[in-house]
């Protein structure tokens, strides 16, 4: 049993506000699908017209092929869980397991075997008598994703599920969420996130959303290192971006000209350069940059070097060996032209991020 | 309060005695007094007799009292009903405030109103209820609906709909969402709101005098009896048994609620 998600034109509005502006994007069976997006942007509301806690207002929401748009939430038949997890605070954790299997009706001598492969499943095995209010924040989402999976749904939904834990712990249950997707490889599962790391970590493919509107869709390697947005580029991962322009057989940035294959932009155009941090490297070599440096961050295995170059900021990860250099100096950063990318310039007053110094 | 100091805390616990006793306590433990008592002293009761006692909680005394706690009994459940009904169906609508307000007129007019309307309303064939028990019921729980309206209303206003958007993802229906989700999760609020409408019901006095048949005098009618015809100290003792009665449903209840609370 393999079951995608489907959205075909989903729009919603709350009185009047468009907060989800037709939406068309496919989650395919079994497949790891992330909604990634700034607070606000409309992922929540995606996730909730799938469970069926919001009518679009046109558009419909498609499970497997089953078309679910007009399906109360009961009869969805999707796994979910949410950032408060939302257990039944007077039910043990057990009990909290078995509640879809009791609710779908499944034999009563099977639940017993379910809830306790659930639970092992997420390593709670242990806890099965307590009451969530006895289990730490990690414990309980563990208990949230148990109760979610012991119904075996086709469809997971996921709402920034480790919002709520601290960095430690976050890094711990992106792990396991990611095996337990190895261990479900059948299972869809629509993740909600404003984490790009937990996005990057656990998805096959990145939806990227901004103001209402998906605004890009790929796997997180095409993303971040083919972005074809500024937004894209901002979002996921850190980066430069510069405005340059367009030239015969490159881009011109601040006076010097950058051997930058150009694609099909034309000569004269407006183009914004898209470099992370870490293409850019400190000294002499191909493309280079002069510049001060203004600020100076150690950060373990790497330094991190803003340098202003003619008005422009630029931003340097480099594994500068011999410390820091000191504030002020004129330094040189280079970067390989198969590094960069070049980004139709951003409309006027849209798509935030360039790195204007 | 945040009161740090023992001195200060001392301070605060006299001054809350100073108030609390003589508005609350006194009067009670006059009546307390009074339920012993054989003779008055100036204005204090004096002597010592149970016989006060043995006439309370024998006969005519035991049956007034049952028929209270029937009564009680049912009216709050009467009220809890219909309350967490209307609050359950007029959830986020613009009918709730409408509700609210029609379920506290019963309050808001003199109970003896209710009474003569009740008395009216079904004085005729086929609603024909006067000179039975169930219009004394009926008239209490008019008086107590209220009570338990807003104290659900107000606990479903709080109730995170995270829970059950949880239950109906997991495939439960809208009769299972209620029964195991969120009236589990009201229970505090509905057993706070059921102390409270039994023991308003078991002091009611004003309508009921106007409705009771001859076969269903409830407690307070015959305390009421007993002082109108003079009987001071026999009516002290009434008293007596129907506050402890109530104080002892009502610790019952608070216990249900603590373990419900504690879950
Ligand atoms: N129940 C609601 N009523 C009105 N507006 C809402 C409601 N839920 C969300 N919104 C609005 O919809 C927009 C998108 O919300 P949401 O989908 O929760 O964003 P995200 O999950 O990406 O942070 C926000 O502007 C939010 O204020
Ligand atoms: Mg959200």
């Amino acid at each position: 049993m393999t079951t995608g998600i489907r959205f075909d034109g989903v729009s919603v509005a709350y009185g009047g506000d468009v907060v989800l502006d037709s939406l068309d994007l496919t989650v395919e069976p079994g497949e790891v699908m992330a909604l990634l997006g700034p607070s606000g942007s409309g992922k929540t509301t995606a996730l909730r017209a799938v469970a069926g806690f919001v009518r679009p207002v046109s558009g419909r929401v498609f499970i497997g092929d089953r078309d679910v748009t007009d399906l109360p939430p009961h009869r969805r038949g999707v796994g979910m869980v949410v950032q408060q997890y939302a257990l039944f605070p007077h039910m043990r954790v057990d009990a909290n397991v078995a509640f879809g299997l009791k609710a779908r009706r499944a034999p009563k001598d099977g639940i017993a075997a379910r809830v306790a492969e659930a639970l092992e499943m997420t390593g709670m095995s242990a806890y099965a008598r307590r009451y969530p209010r006895e289990l730490s924040g990690g414990q309980q989402q563990r208990v949230a994703i148990a109760r979610a999976l012991a119904v075996r749904p086709g469809v997971l939904l996921l709402d920034e599920p480790l919002s709520a834990l601290d960095a430690r712990l976050r890094s711990d249950m992106l792990a396991e969420l990611a095996r337990l997707h190895r261990d479900l490889p059948d299972v869809s599962m629509l993740y909600v996130t404003h984490d790009q790391m937990e996005a990057l970590t656990l998805a096959d493919r990145i939806a990227l959303m901004d103001r209402s509107r998906l605004q890009d869709c790929g796997t997180p390697q095409d993303l971040y290192r083919r972005p074809r947005t500024e937004f894209t580029a901002s979002f996921v991962g850190t980066a430069n971006l510069l405005p340059v322009t367009v030239t015969g057989d490159g881009v011109r940035f601040a006076g010097a000209v950058l051997d930058v294959p150009a694609g099909t932009a034309a000569p004269g155009a407006p183009a914004t350069l898209c470099v992370r941090p870490h293409a850019i490297g400190l000294g002499e070599g191909p493309n280079a940059l002069r510049g001060k440096v203004t600020e100076a961050q150690w950060r373990g295995a790497t330094h991190r070097l803003c340098v202003d170059v003619a008005g422009h900021r630029v931003t340097a990860d480099v594994g500068e060996p011999h410390g820091t250099p000191p504030l002020g100096t004129e330094v040189t950063l280079h970067f390989a032209a198969r590094d960069a990318v070049l980004l139709p310039a951003a409309a006027a007053g849209a798509g935030g991020g360039a790195a204007h110094g | 309060m945040l009161v740090h100091s023992r001195r200060a805390r001392r301070a605060v616990h006299a001054v809350f005695l100073a108030l609390f006793l003589p508005v609350f306590a006194l009067p009670f433990l006059v009546v307390a007094a009074a339920s012993l008592a054989t003779r008055w002293s100036g204005i204090l009761p004096a002597g010592v007799t149970l016989d006060h006692y043995r006439a309370a909680t024998g006969g005519d005394a035991i049956d007034a009292l049952t028929t209270s706690l029937l009564t009680a009994l049912a009216a709050s459940a009467l009220a809890l009903v219909t309350g967490t009904w209307a609050a359950l169906a007029a959830k986020g609508s613009r009918a709730r405030r409408v509700v609210g307000l029609l379920f506290m007129l019963p309050v808001a007019v003199p109970s003896v109103v209710v009474g003569l309307s009740l008395l009216v309303a079904f004085s005729r064939p086929p609603l024909l209820l006067n000179g039975t028990s169930t219009i004394v019921v009926l008239a209490h729980a008019v008086l107590v609906t209220s009570f338990a309206h807003q104290a659900v209303s107000a606990a479903l206003d709080r109730l995170d709909p995270a829970y059950e958007q949880a239950a109906a993802s997991l495939g439960a229906g809208p009769v299972r969402v209620l029964l195991r989700v969120r009236l589990p999760l009201l229970l505090p609020s509905l057993s706070a709101a059921a102390g409270l409408c039994f023991a308003l019901s078991m002091g009611e006095l004003s309508a009921t005098i106007m409705l009771y048949p001859p076969d269903w005098v409830p407690l307070p009618v015959k305390v009421f009896a007993a002082t109108d015809r003079g009987a001071l100290f026999s009516g002290a003792a009434l008293a007596v048994v129907l506050m402890v009665t109530t104080f002892l449903v009502l610790l019952a209840v608070s216990r249900i609620r603590t373990r419900a609370v504690h879950r």
